[in-house]
């Protein structure tokens, strides 16, 4: 199954060229300037007839398949602030808005530290496309299926965000407001994405269900986030994000309070995957029914949450 | 039309300027503006792996790149990997190995697998299959192109 491929039957021989079909983009204008200020003033003056160029996965596809109309891309790569990858184990991560996934998992001192993000980002694409996507740009494009939105909602990730009226932040799961859409104003570019440092006797753990084994659009994923007690057989909080299930990712907040209400056990796990279940308002279409979106998720929650679990007892 | 950009680039070790328009990406520039077709075109939208260069050292796929992206930048392809001296070991062995028919897959192939060998030298058939999930091939099945890549690391394949 092709990543939102469409059948080459509208396109025509290009007998000009080399390439066959003729799915080139139309003209643009490229620009990629050194400040957060220059881009936020280009992308205020241009409206919606400008986006950001992060690593190309989704835009350059997009506007070859003439899904968007744009005059112009800002490549943001030439920023300091959206290359920013550090971690500290007192503040926390900062991922920079355009870093790429290969940039994350290879840092070792990250992957020990949110093997839930690890599992995530190493699930977008093949190789070559992790050498370029990022997880702001994964996050930007919106779709329902994203899938490092629900590990970024489960580990109570924060976006900054940059524009005209000066820079703000937003809790990662009131980013997303519609497939494609988000909180951005005009004039306004993600930054970066923070995640709190992980606490003591924490693990979090994403999977997701597609019908090959690589490459392929999930047909629900669920991000599961959780901090145990010293003795590790209580949950004082837990975090779930699910993907593919509605517009946009969604926090479950009451799944994640249903594992915090007792000493672990199946039965309290079921109560937060009952809770997923009730939250997810997924559709029918060709990955997979709704009510097969409603079993999945929770099964994928279940897997979810025991494997957050386990990585906590690991520690 | 969009005025050209003036782009000065790396590619294959040799310092080379081109011309181009924003919206070409760094596949056409290479294959239209400066007639290395060894890249090919598969599916022009990130799945199939046919396009597959290094860039900077990193494996990507050249269709979804912007050719004004990779100034200032270095640019591996296909065309750079035989030396006067013969084919590189992954070339050898994909002829010995039969692992291509139509050879459309064969240079992002190739590519992908150096960019593995570069970083495992000796990976595990799974190892291979795993890092070559971004490239597809129509024709052979995938088996001998597995077989190719253990051979080319010195790394036993697995019985017929
Ligand atoms: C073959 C293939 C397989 C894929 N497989 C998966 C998969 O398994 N799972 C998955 O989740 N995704 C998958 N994707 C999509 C994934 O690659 C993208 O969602 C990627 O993460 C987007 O990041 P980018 O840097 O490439 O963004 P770009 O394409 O550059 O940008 C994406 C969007 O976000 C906007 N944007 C980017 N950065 C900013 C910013 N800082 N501020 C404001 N707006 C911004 C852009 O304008 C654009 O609209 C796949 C894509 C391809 C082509
Ligand atoms: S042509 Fe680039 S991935 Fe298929
Ligand atoms: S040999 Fe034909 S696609 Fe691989």
């Amino acid at each position: 199954m092709l990543w939102l491929a469409e059948p080459p039957l509208g396109h025509k021989l290009n007998k000009a060229k080399t390439h066959l079909w003729d799915d080139s983009m139309k003209d643009i204008d490229y620009t990629a300037p050194r400040t957060l200020a220059e881009a936020a003033a280009l992308l205020n003056d241009k409206g919606d007839r400008a986006r950001i160029l992060a690593g190309g996965t989704d835009i350059i596809v997009q506007l070859r398949e003439h899904r968007r109309d744009l005059d112009l891309l800002v490549d943001v790569k030439n920023i300091a602030e959206v290359n920013e990858l550090t971690f500290d184990p007192a503040r926390g991560l900062r991922i920079g808005a355009a870093v790429p996934c290969y940039r994350i998992y290879e840092n070792k001192d990250i992957a020990k530290a949110y093997p839930g993000l690890i599992d995530a980002v190493s699930l977008v694409g093949g190789v070559q496309i992790q050498s370029r996507a990022s997880v702001g740009g994964n996050l930007c494009n919106a779709s329902p299926a994203a899938d490092t939105t629900p590990m970024l909602i489960a580990l109570e990730a924060t976006c900054h965000i940059a524009g005209p009226q000066g820079p703000r932040q937003l809790p990662v799961e009131t980013f997303c407001t519609a497939p494609g859409r988000t909180a951005l104003e005009r004039g306004e570019l993600l930054v970066s994405i923070d995640l709190p440092a992980p606490k003591p006797h924490s693990g979090a753990h994403y999977l997701r269900f597609i019908p090959r084994n690589e490459m392929d659009i999930a047909v629900v994923g669920a991000g599961a986030s959780v901090v145990l007690d010293d003795k590790k057989q209580k949950c004082l909080a837990a975090r779930i994000g699910v993907g593919a299930v509605a517009p946009t990712p969604l926090l479950v907040p009451d799944a994640g309070a249903a594992l915090v209400d007792g000493a672990l056990s199946d039965a309290l796990i079921d109560k937060a995957v009952q809770a997923a279940r009730a939250a997810a308002k997924p559709i029918s279409d060709m990955r997979g029914t709704a009510e097969y979106r409603k079993h999945l998720v929770g099964v994928l929650v279940k897997r979810a949450v025991q494997g957050a679990i386990h990585r906590a007892r690991e520690k | 039309m969009t005025k050209k950009v003036h782009v000065q680039s790396t590619i294959n070790g040799k310092a080379t300027d081109f011309l181009c328009e924003p919206r070409q990406s760094l596949l056409e520039v290479l294959r239209d503006e400066l007639r290395l077709t060894g890249s090919k075109e598969g599916c022009n939208n990130g799945n199939c792996g046919a396009c597959n260069v290094m860039l900077d050292g990193r494996l990507v796929n050249s269709c979804l790149v912007l050719g004004v992206e990779v100034a200032g930048r270095k640019v591996e392809t296909i065309e750079g990997l035989a030396t006067p001296q013969g084919l590189h070991p992954l070339q050898q062995k994909f002829l010995e190995h039969a692992s291509l028919q139509c050879g459309i897959c064969t240079p992002g192939f190739i590519m992908a697998a150096k960019a593995l060998m570069d970083k495992t030298p000796k990976p595990s058939e799974g190892e291979v299959r795993h890092w070559l999930a971004g490239n597809l091939c129509r024709c052979t099945g995938y088996d001998k192109i597995v077989r190719a890549v253990l051979d080319a690391s010195g790394c036993p394949s697995p019985p017929a």
